[in-house]
């Protein structure tokens, strides 16, 4: 346990850390998606020069810029918090984060904020090629900002292309480009940007619906639904498979959250994936409240080995293999991890003190050891494994992990459904008629984005005790404040983000319930 | 017209001609920078080591004692 640092102080901080994020994330998808979307639509407009497609994009654009403008700048409250609230690891990560948070400030910078610009003042001032130009590369400088954002989340997850400097405690970055093409950082931002694609889709045909409901706009909503569905199909197909391969990632780099969200406490050979189930209230370890087993469930034999490394019969590692070892399968036990963490820390503790004492010749020794390929591969690659007191504290909530993974999954599996009938409807001339399915589509759109929050929730919630794995616990990176700032701070942003929230909804449903008629709402 | 008047004209007509949801969007726009970076950053979220230490070398020895000071 670090000296100073409350449990409170730390569960306060991370759900100040999560709320801001959560709200971020309800403008973000919306961005990323739509953006593409009304690049499509103008571009068919651009093609077949038709006035009628000329006004479904002016009528999403107008969507797309309420959602941009009360999400803008949103995320930059997690930044003031990594200054503030987590302080020890902004200083941990400088050099590392520095480069892709530069890259993703200056290109949302230029690329969002000039093209964004001509893209709604620019109608009939620019040529209609410039404009589509314009629009395109909104949506691209949208998806490419949120690139750099997955990289520095990627690297978090799994740590590549560093070297820890003692001297400075600081990350330096020994290759940008691998950092960049980690897998963990490449397979997270296609899930990620492919999932904002699908919920952006859902969002075009649910409000679509509405409109045949309501009887109005049908030309306008059925051509919107036939984009919707077509370019949602193919998002949600390429969703499933980006996502198949950021589970592998985590099976490989992560096996507690992997053996977490599939509630696998004892590894095997030829696992079975759980596909539903509901876990047991009691506890199966009465030490660690944590460890609950499932009180029913259904498994498909071998899918797991599958899943995680390509082979049925591969072993795959459970809870307890990964707390107490298994020595068969080359798994170190979590008191052997938090060993070797304890000697890097003592190292490190020794180099300070003999630098602050002013022995040159000792200081250099550790340095040169602590860097030694030796060194980093055996004990710094367990460094944070030392600030670990409890070893059952290693095991992430597996509730919050197997139900956050399983509903998103299982609403992935809904919306190919669902985007296929929207298509057949549209394209047979029924959808009109299909009441039922238009009231499914409207209330389609927040399942949207509780399967996209729950992805969010599995990524964070999955990897603690983790801030980055296996190096740093989110003890170690919290900044010795009072509790009470970070309780204060809290409830100011719940309010402000409430409000924001209240104000972006307000405007669409009054922009929505305008409709296309308007042009989009443009004077 | 030169580059500079063209592109200012561009902007002034845009932001002169907004609809009514662009105005209130720019209104939320600007009320919630104001709160950000007038109130939330200057009086909640000061840098903790840019504010409390004067240079980096005081910061790096700060975060090493944090990160070796353990129970």
């Amino acid at each position: 346990m670090l000296e100073g640092i409350s449990t409170s102080l730390v569960d306060w901080s991370r759900a100040q850390f999560a709320l801001t994020a959560m709200y971020h994330w309800i403008f973000v998808p919306l961005t990323l998606g739509l953006g593409i979307l009304v690049a499509i639509m103008e571009t068919l407009y651009v093609k077949t020069g038709n006035p009628e497609w000329k006004r479904i994009t002016k009528f999403w654009m107008t969507l797309f810029g309420i959602n941009f403008a009360i999400g803008v700048a949103t995320g930059i409250i997690l930044e003031f918090e990594f200054g503030t609230n987590w302080s020890n690891y902004s200083w941990f990560v400088g050099d590392i984060f520095g480069a892709p948070l530069a890259i993703e400030g200056i290109l949302a910078f230029f690329m969002e904020s000039t093209f964004i610009a001509i893209m709604f003042f620019g109608w009939n001032k620019v040529s209609k090629g410039f404009h589509l130009t314009a629009t395109w590369l909104t949506a691209i400088g949208a998806n490419l900002s949120a690139l750099w954002i997955l990289v520095a989340n990627g690297w978090m997850q799994k740590p590549v292309g560093m070297v820890f400097n003692p001297e400075t405690a600081r990350m330096e970055m020994t290759s940008f480009w691998e950092v960049l093409f980690s897998p963990m950082a490449v397979h997270k931002f296609l899930h990620t940007t492919s999932s904002a694609f699908v919920l952006a889709a859902i969002f075009v045909i649910g409000v679509s619906s509405w409109y045949i409901l309501k009887g109005r706009d049908i030309v306008f909503a059925r051509k919107s639904i036939v984009v919707g569905a077509v370019f949602g199909f193919l998002s949600i197909i390429y969703t499933i498979f980006t996502g198949d391969s950021s589970a592998r990632d985590i099976a490989h780099y992560q096996p507690m959250k992997f053996a977490a969200f599939e509630g696998l406490y004892n590894g095997s050979e030829g696992a079975g994936l759980v596909a539903l189930g509901l876990i047991s209230q009691n506890s199966t370890d009465p030490n660690n409240q944590n460890l609950k087993d499932f009180a029913v469930k259904i498994e498909i034999p071998n899918i797991l080995s599958y899943m995680a490394f390509l082979n049925w019969n591969a072993f795959v590692p459970g809870i307890n293999d990964l707390i107490k070892g298994n020595e068969k399968y080359g798994v170190l036990s979590a008191d052997e991890k938090i060993a070797r963490g304890k000697l890097a820390i003592e190292k490190l503790k020794a180099f300070k003190e003999a630098k602050k004492s002013g022995n040159v010749a000792l200081a250099d020794s550790l340095k040169t050891e602590i860097t030694s390929p030796d060194f980093q591969k055996n004990n710094f690659k367990y460094f944070g494994y030392g600030y670990i007191a409890d070893k059952d504290t290693l095991v992430p909530s597996v509730a919050f992990s197997f139900y956050s993974f399983h509903i998103m999954v299982v609403l992935g599996l809904y919306f190919i459904f669902f985007f296929l009938f929207a298509l057949y409807y549209t394209l047979k001339g029924k959808i009109h008629k299909k009441r039922k399915f238009l009231k499914i589509a409207i209330w389609t759109i927040p399942l949207a984005y509780i399967a996209s929050q729950a992805g969010w929730v599995l990524a964070e919630v999955g990897r603690q005790p983790w801030v980055i794995q296996d190096l740093m616990p989110t003890i170690a990176a919290v900044t010795k404040i009072s509790v009470g700032a970070v309780q204060v701070t809290f409830w100011l942003f719940a309010i402000i983000f409430t409000t924001l929230l209240i104000a972006e909804i307000k405007i669409m449903m009054r922009q929505i319930k305008i409709g296309s008629k308007t042009e989009g709402g443009t004077k | 017209m030169n580059v500079f008047k063209r592109t200012f004209r561009f902007y002034y007509d845009g932001f002169s001609n907004l609809p009514r949801w662009g105005k209130q969007v720019w209104l939320v726009i600007l009320i919630k920078l104001f709160i950000m970076f007038i109130i939330l950053k200057i009086f909640f979220f000061p840098n903790f080591l840019k504010t409390n230490f004067n240079n980096d070398s005081d910061r790096s020895n700060h975060v090493l004692e944090n990160l070796t000071n353990i129970n």
